[in-house]
């Protein structure tokens, strides 16, 4: 499979503090592709420059072939209609129902009549199983109905790459349980890429295709894989305590 | 547990420089500050260098009486001195010993350097410089956004632009009217009483309409507006931006300040110069009671008043009042969009968009001031 995102040698952070340093991994098409580290190591702060929010401060981050950070009016439009966000807190617009605001950006970018549009949006809301919240408002439901609603909006344009920041982050086992499925049935019957920022070592082992893990202290990758065949052969002993929940012995 | 229970300790010299501190009853939160200062002064005041404390009669004691026998022992230790604590009960030992446990790995906590004058002084250049070209980029994007919008009016979101206008203007009108009407009637009342000495009560009615008319109606209209409509507009989009909707808008393609920015100012550019007109009438009509009081007749005062203002000043205060609602409107969104992370975040926002309002409407003030006089207005 080709790669979707390839990450050259980047290095990130904020002003003059390095996040993450000269970092590099590519994502497949199709993959579910899991970013994972213990809390502070720059997770969230990948997946942020990854979808354009800011530029690394050295190498680059090619979402299909496009250098996102370096991209500018037309051509940047055109690299962010073909990805899907779905923040830690859902970020869904507070002042407009779920229909409105799976709407927002087929009234944005298509010229769809109001109709179609709605029709669509209804159809996203039902991927996700909340068609029968079309009119509720973001506050009226729950945690984990705002993060399923907050996908169903990501996927409006249709994108090809879907980042997801900390999904099941808040939610009780059983709700992310169902989060996950919902990810494994859009990964494989929408053929959508997914990378998803996350610690919870349940959804990793259900969805994740491959993963990458990162550490604080050396700010780079320490290891890439399928989770399984990490947990059962990797012989660095942070991605072995990771996985045996903090305890050192295997 | 105990928590309420009296402390009574004693402190005494046994042989020479071993010196015992006997603990009776509860060390806790509520007495632990009585006996903090007093033994550590006594410490320092005698030059105890060995110290056994003894808690056999130490009924209770929580963590605020074990932060106090750790840092004793740390002190005397310091110095090169003694210490142990005797006769502790098990369970107080275990959370003696918990609490005393050092982190092989613990890292000592950075000290803050406190800052220089020469830092500070640098610090607020920077911020201010910061904040200039901040503020110069941000009225390049809105400038931007508002030429799309008007080129594009259908992307305006015409529905979300009146719901702001009825924020801004209409559930502004009645503070905005109570307010004009005691500013006229405060005005005529404190003037009516010198002007008398003179003769001139009548052109009490001149100063009420000159002042409202060209300065008080336009610039109480923009301070209700900083105060209601400005911190309203930085908490709103500060909110937005803390629950990552901005990042949501700015990832989805869209741009912030045309989605959320314009329309607002649009609002306040519309509601101004009614709000303004209301206000200035409402400050006339309260000049005119005054008027009344002092036993000028209705029509005098309107003929006094179209004779003080003609249409150039009333033209002139809508067209600050216009520049006002812009710079309110702008700078509000502006502290909203530059919000920080967490509720404190919000809060600073909103007091820094009342502020910047009040410090451009005076600014703003003063140029017009200017440029009118060399007008000729």
């Amino acid at each position: 499979m080709a790669a979707i995102i390839e990450v050259n040698n980047v290095t990130l952070g904020y002003g003059e503090s390095v996040i993450l340093k000269e970092i590099s991994f590519s994502v497949k098409k199709g993959e579910v592709f899991v970013i994972l580290g213990g809390s502070g190591c720059g997770k969230s702060t990948l997946l942020k420059h990854m979808i354009g929010l800011y530029s690394p401060l050295n190498g680059d981050i090619l979402l299909n072939e496009k250098n996102l950070a370096r991209a500018f009016g037309k051509n940047r439009l055109e690299i962010l209609q073909n990805i899907g966000v779905m923040y830690q807190s859902g970020a869904l617009f507070g002042s407009m129902n779920l229909l409105q605001n799976i709407c927002l950006p087929l009234e944005e970018f298509t010229d769809l009549p109001k109709e179609a549009r709605e029709a669509i949006a209804l159809m996203k809301l039902k991927l996700v199983g909340l068609d029968q919240y079309a009119q509720y408002m973001p506050s009226e439901i729950s945690g984990g109905m705002q993060k399923r609603a907050a996908i169903a909006r990501a996927m409006a344009l249709d994108p090809e790459i879907l980042f997801l920041d900390e999904p099941s982050a808040g939610l009780d086992p059983i709700t992310a349980a169902e989060l996950d499925q919902l990810i494994k049935k859009l990964a494989r019957d929408l053929k959508i890429t997914f990378v998803i920022v996350t610690h919870e070592l349940a959804s990793i082992f259900e969805i994740a295709d491959r993963i990458i893990m990162l550490d604080k202290e050396t700010k780079k990758i320490i290891a890439e894989g399928n989770p399984e065949d990490l947990k059962k052969n990797s012989d660095n002993p942070l991605v072995k305590k990771f996985f045996n929940r903090g305890r050192d012995d295997g | 547990m105990k928590t309420q229970d009296q402390l009574s300790f004693s402190l005494n010299e046994d042989t020479s420089d071993i010196w015992t501190l006997s603990l009776e009853g509860s060390l806790d939160s509520q007495t632990t500050g009585s006996i903090w200062k007093h033994i550590f002064h006594k410490v320092k005041k005698l030059k105890i260098k060995k110290l056994t404390v003894d808690a056999q009669n130490l009924e209770y004691c929580d963590a605020s009486g074990f932060a106090f026998l750790i840092r004793l022992e740390e002190q005397l230790k310091k110095d090169g001195g003694s210490f142990s604590v005797e006769r502790l009960s098990e369970d107080h030992q275990n959370f003696y010993q918990t609490f005393k446990a050092k982190d092989p790995n613990q890292v000592p906590l950075e000290v803050v350097r406190e800052e220089g004058f020469i830092e500070l002084v640098g610090g607020m250049v920077y911020r201010f410089y910061r904040d200039i070209t901040e503020q110069i980029s941000f009225v390049g994007e809105l400038l931007m956004a508002v030429f799309y919008c008007l080129s594009h009016p259908k992307k305006i979101r015409w529905k979300e632009m009146i719901l702001f206008a009825e924020q801004v203007g209409v559930n502004a009108f009645p503070i905005a009217v109570l307010l004009g009407f005691l500013m006229g009637l405060i005005m005529a009342f404190q003037s009516a009483q010198p002007m008398k000495q003179f003769g001139a009560d009548i052109f009490v009615a001149n100063l009420v309409a000159i002042s409202m008319v060209r300065e008080l109606g336009p610039l109480m209209t923009a301070i209700i507006l900083a105060g209601r409509s400005g911190s309203a507009f930085a908490a709103e989009l500060g909110t937005m931006t803390v629950n990552e909707e901005i990042n949501a808008l700015k990832t989805m393609g869209l741009d912030p300040v045309r989605f959320l920015v314009v329309i607002r100012v649009f609002a306040a550019v519309f509601m101004m110069p009614f709000l303004t007109i209301f206000t200035t009438v409402a400050g006339l009509i309260g000049g005119a009671v005054v008027m009344l009081s002092l036993g000028y007749p209705l029509v005098t005062y309107a003929n006094q008043i179209t004779d003080a203002v003609d249409l150039s000043d009333f033209l002139g205060g809508l067209v600050k009042a216009i520049a006002f609602g812009v710079l309110v409107a702008s700078v509000g969104c502006l502290r909203g969009i530059q919000t920080g992370t967490g509720a404190k975040a919000v809060g600073e926002s909103t007091t820094s968009a009342v502020v910047s309002g009040l410090l451009l409407i005076v600014f703003a003030d003063g140029l017009f001031s200017v440029v009118y006089y060399y007008l000729g207005i």
